[in-house]
């Protein structure tokens, strides 16, 4: 039988697997939005596992928020990735640090 | 081992080999190509979750919207991907540590003894008259009708958003600046010249 | 009584802020007539006052007119009370007050400050007005301040002189030390009694008797001694005893109106003033009254023998006051607070006369001061000599001017006193009769008598003062002679001042010689028989043999006991030391503090060391933030496994 538990080891394996994602990828700006999309999907598959296993639909209503925001985000993260490219003619995160103190 | 736990462990196979491969892969469209299986996979175990309605949905706005806006980006740029690869051995063991540790960590949570079915029981099928996609509007129409329209509205700001960033600014109205003509000095326009006159 | 009180003491305050504020639109005229006419006004209803209260005994007006705040329970009035002794004060107050108003008319004629100066010495009379009608202690302490504000403005009148600056800070400064003693009196007195009212302090006074304080510990004292104590510290400051003395001599830097106003008739009598006042709390004191005695008699002695050094006619004039003031704090100290009282009043107008005649004698000298450039001035100056001569024969007490009685009083006073001390007192106020006598008439003799020493064209336009001069003189001589022999009964023997002074019955010197008075007549017969009065002749006989027949002697006594001379020409070395001590020892350890606290510790490391502290730290800081987006999200990775790890082990646990 499948338990919680098995769903719930899947979306750390996908979390954890992003989070070594935005480590090695630093420099490339659009696989760490992938990433970010991914861990997004992590959450989202313990969102949907909760809330089949606890009978509560509320759990997918927040999974349908996620993904509008994701969405969202995922348009304006690309569409700032557009202009950096065209202002820098670079997506390198090494070539992004006019923040530096 | 029943058909259930064959189909989960195929689509969750799926899925990690497309994440493990999202993170590794040289090509970005590749990996953009990769995070499209990777959704196919989740979108199949929420299936199995009777989650259908957000099944489809992840199929639809992520696969159809998402990530062909990604497929189209990665494409448009012309990226240097060998700048952009550089270091990537030397990370690798710091990010392999981290990822252990929070995966161990998180395991020691989200484990059989806390989350097995002995503490959360095996959930009965619900009867083929149930329809997810019914049950979801009912509360998203009534008890979350706020947040959906508050949703709707950041979708609405994202577009503008995106639009606004992205539109390049063309001269194409020809309109006096004020300003200048107001700072315009006499010396600059005029130039009195002594001549004989002839 | 109430209307009559606020018209005494607003009338001189109205004077001062008319003279002060509008004295250009005023003119000189105007200004004087303004202050003049405030003054008079207040003379004559103080007189109408002591009339009311003294002659026809009417009772003691006690009563509150404005309350200004209440804390603690403890209320912060203004009051006047008047009772005898106020209305005497009063009344010699406006007297010497008005005299100079008048005078000031001739004697700063040509002064460019003319207004200024009648705005100051109509806000003084107002100052010595609340001081003396106050009926609780704040509004003593404000006539108190107010005084030493306005000498403080007096003394540096001119105030382009080095000299004046330097007296007026130095007067300022060293009535500072005195007020904080009294200033602490009188905190001693609101944290036991609760109370600022004289009626209420002094009607606790004896259940406070017994209470003991540790000021430090191990060691106890008697509540009322450090109140009194701390009280006559103030006292000290105000009325010039030792060693608070140093600022008076210096302080004739002033024109000489202020110091017969201030610093002979009127503000140093305060001090005396308030002892009197306090009697109550004195009276329960053995060891204050003892102190006070002895303090009187040191500076009763030491005071009068610099007054036989010094050249300056105002000088000499200056130390026979300190002298004098001993004599009335060794009056307070033996419990004849009549006594100190009664010479208060004789020495006010005297003293006041002495003053006024040193500076007629200015003015017809055209501001030379030293007495050796003068001479012979009987001849040129003959209504100035006989009120001068008037006044010396007061001051050194010859039998019938008003200065005898007043001081044989207080001899006699000291001679049966049983406070420890008192033969000490005794002593110092003898040889003082004989000091006294010495420099008077050294005084009078360089001055009026022998060959005139100064320069042709002064002796040229010599000449007698104008009217508003000599006319303040002789007004004043006439109760420097008689004010004695009328007011010696009442004052001394009789209940002149009721209730108003209060005196244990065991302390009460005057009763004891009462007991060997048989009227004026015969006070003077017995006076003349006494110690006292041959001391003084004898004194006058010395100077006369030193200073007329033989002008030798003297420079060979200075040359046999030079070191003697030069001990009191530098007045004991208070001076120096004051100089040396408290001025340097401020001086240098204001620059110590300077540059340990304030450049080191505030500047140093408060202020620009935060500051590079917080620049140093922000440096550091700084590499934190790189600017690259991998670095941020490796912190909030790391940040997220911690937080993991410290929710696994909060679950563990």
């Amino acid at each position: 039988m499948l338990s919680l538990a098995h769903f719930l080891l899947l979306g750390a394996i996908l979390f954890c697997l992003s989070v070594a994602g935005v480590f090695i990828n630093r420099k490339n700006v659009i696989i760490l939005l992938m990433c970010i999309e991914l861990m997004l999907l992590a959450v989202n598959m313990n969102f949907v596992a909760f809330s089949h296993f606890n009978g509560d639909i509320a759990g997918q209503v927040f999974v349908f928020f996620i993904l509008t925001v994701a969405a969202a985000e995922a348009a304006i993260g690309l569409a700032i990735l557009v202009v950096l490219f065209r202002n820098r003619n670079s997506i390198n995160v090494e070539d992004l640090d006019s923040m530096s103190g | 081992m029943n058909i259930e736990e064959i189909v989960f462990y195929i689509f969750a196979t799926a899925l990690v080999i497309a994440g493990a491969m999202v993170i590794t892969i040289r090509n970005p469209v590749h990996a953009a190509l990769f995070l499209i299986m990777a959704f196919f996979s989740s979108s199949g175990l929420w299936l199995l979750l009777e989650a259908e309605f957000l099944a489809i949905t992840l199929v639809l706005v992520y696969v159809g919207a998402v990530m062909v806006l990604f497929l189209f980006v990665v494409m448009m740029l012309d990226i240097n991907i060998a700048v952009l690869r550089e270091g990537f051995a030397s990370y690798l063991p710091v990010a392999f540590v981290v990822a252990l540790l929070m995966l161990l960590s998180l395991g020691l949570i989200v484990g059989k003894e806390n989350f097995g079915l002995q503490t959360v029981g095996p959930v009965e099928r619900a009867p083929a008259s149930y329809s997810n996609t019914e049950a979801l509007g009912q509360v998203l129409y009534t008890e979350y009708v706020f947040p959906f329209e508050v949703a709707a509205v950041i979708l609405l700001v994202a577009i503008v958003a995106a639009i606004a960033l992205t539109l390049r600014p063309t001269r194409q109205t020809k309109a006096p600046n004020p300003e200048r003509q107001v700072a315009v000095r006499r010396q600059d326009r005029v130039r009195l010249v002594k001549m004989d006159s002839e | 009584m109430q209307n009559l009180c606020l018209m005494i003491v607003l009338a001189p305050l109205v004077g001062a802020v008319v003279t002060g504020l509008f004295g250009r639109a005023l003119g000189r005229s105007g200004a004087h007539w303004v202050a003049n006419i405030g003054v008079a006004i207040s003379f004559f209803l103080s007189l109408s006052v002591f009339w009311r209260i003294v002659i026809e005994g009417e009772l003691t007006y006690n009563d509150n007119l404005y309350t200004w705040l209440e804390s603690g329970g403890v209320l912060f009035q203004i009051g006047f009370l008047i009772d005898e002794l106020s209305a005497t004060m009063m009344v010699v107050v406006t007297f010497v007050s008005w005299m100079v108003h008048i005078y000031t008319i001739g004697y700063m004629r040509d002064d460019p400050g003319y207004q200024r100066f009648f705005s100051y010495i109509s806000l003084f009379t107002f100052s010595m007005l609340m001081l003396v009608m106050a009926n609780n202690f704040l509004q003593l302490f404000f006539g108190w301040e107010a005084v030493g504000l306005v000498s403080y403005l007096l003394i540096g009148f001119w105030y382009t002189r080095d000299t004046a600056i330097y007296a007026n800070l130095k007067a300022f400064l060293v009535n500072r030390v005195g007020d904080f003693g009294f200033l602490l009196g009188i905190a001693a007195i609101v944290m036991y009694f609760s109370s600022l009212d004289y009626v209420e302090v002094f009607g606790n006074a004896h259940n406070m008797a017994s209470i003991k304080i540790s000021i430090w510990s191990g060691h106890e004292w008697s509540l009322l001694t450090v109140v009194c104590l701390l009280l006559f510290v103030g006292a000290m400051g105000k009325s010039a005893q030792v060693p608070l003395h140093v600022w008076l001599p210096d302080s004739m830097e002033g024109p000489t109106p202020i110091s017969a106003l201030i610093h002979a008739a009127t503000m140093v009598t305060a001090g005396i003033f308030m002892v009197a006042r306090m009697s109550p709390l004195f009276e329960l004191s053995t060891m204050a009254l003892s102190v006070v005695l002895v303090v009187g008699a040191v500076t009763a002695f030491s005071m009068g023998l610099l007054g036989l050094v010094q050249n300056d006619i105002k000088r000499v004039v200056a130390y026979s006051t300190l002298s004098q003031l001993g004599y009335m704090t060794v009056a307070l100290g033996a419990s004849a607070y009549s006594a100190a009282i009664f010479h208060l009043m004789t020495h006010a107008f005297f003293k006041a006369l002495l003053f006024l005649a040193a500076g007629a004698v200015i003015i017809g000298m055209h501001h030379e001061q030293d007495m050796r450039k003068m001479g012979g001035l009987r001849k040129y100056m003959p209504i100035t000599w006989v009120t001068c001569l008037v006044g010396s024969l007061a001051l050194i007490g010859f039998p019938g001017t008003a200065g005898f009685f007043s001081k044989d009083a207080i001899i006699e006073a000291v001679h049966v006193s049983t406070t420890p001390g008192a033969n000490l007192g005794y002593l110092a106020c003898l040889t003082g009769v004989f000091i006294t006598a010495l420099y008077s008439f050294r005084l009078m003799f360089l001055v009026f008598y022998g060959e005139p020493r100064m320069d042709e064209h002064t002796r040229a336009h010599l000449q007698e003062t104008s009217v508003v001069v000599w006319g303040p003189l002789v007004v004043l001589a006439i109760p420097s002679l008689i004010i004695g022999a009328i007011a010696i009964e009442p004052m001394l023997f009789g209940d002149y001042f009721g209730s108003s002074i209060f005196v244990d019955s065991k302390n009460d010197v005057l009763v004891r010689i009462n007991e060997g008075y048989h009227g004026v007549v015969g006070f003077v017969g017995h006076g003349m028989l006494q110690a006292p009065f041959w001391l003084a002749m004898a004194g006058v006989f010395v100077a006369w043999y030193c200073y007329l027949k033989r002008p030798d002697i003297p420079r060979r006594i200075v040359e046999r006991m030079s070191i003697v001379h030069r001990i009191l020409i530098n007045k004991y070395g208070f001076d120096a030391f004051n100089d040396r001590f408290f001025a340097g020892g401020a001086r240098g350890a204001g620059r110590m503090l300077w540059r340990v606290g304030d450049v080191g510790l505030i500047d140093g490391i408060m202020v620009n060391g935060s500051a590079k502290c917080v620049g140093w730290w922000s440096s550091v800081i700084r590499h934190i933030q790189s600017g690259y987006l991998y670095h941020y999200a490796f912190a909030m990775i790391i940040g997220l496994l911690v937080l993991l790890a410290v929710f696994i082990h909060g679950v563990a646990g």
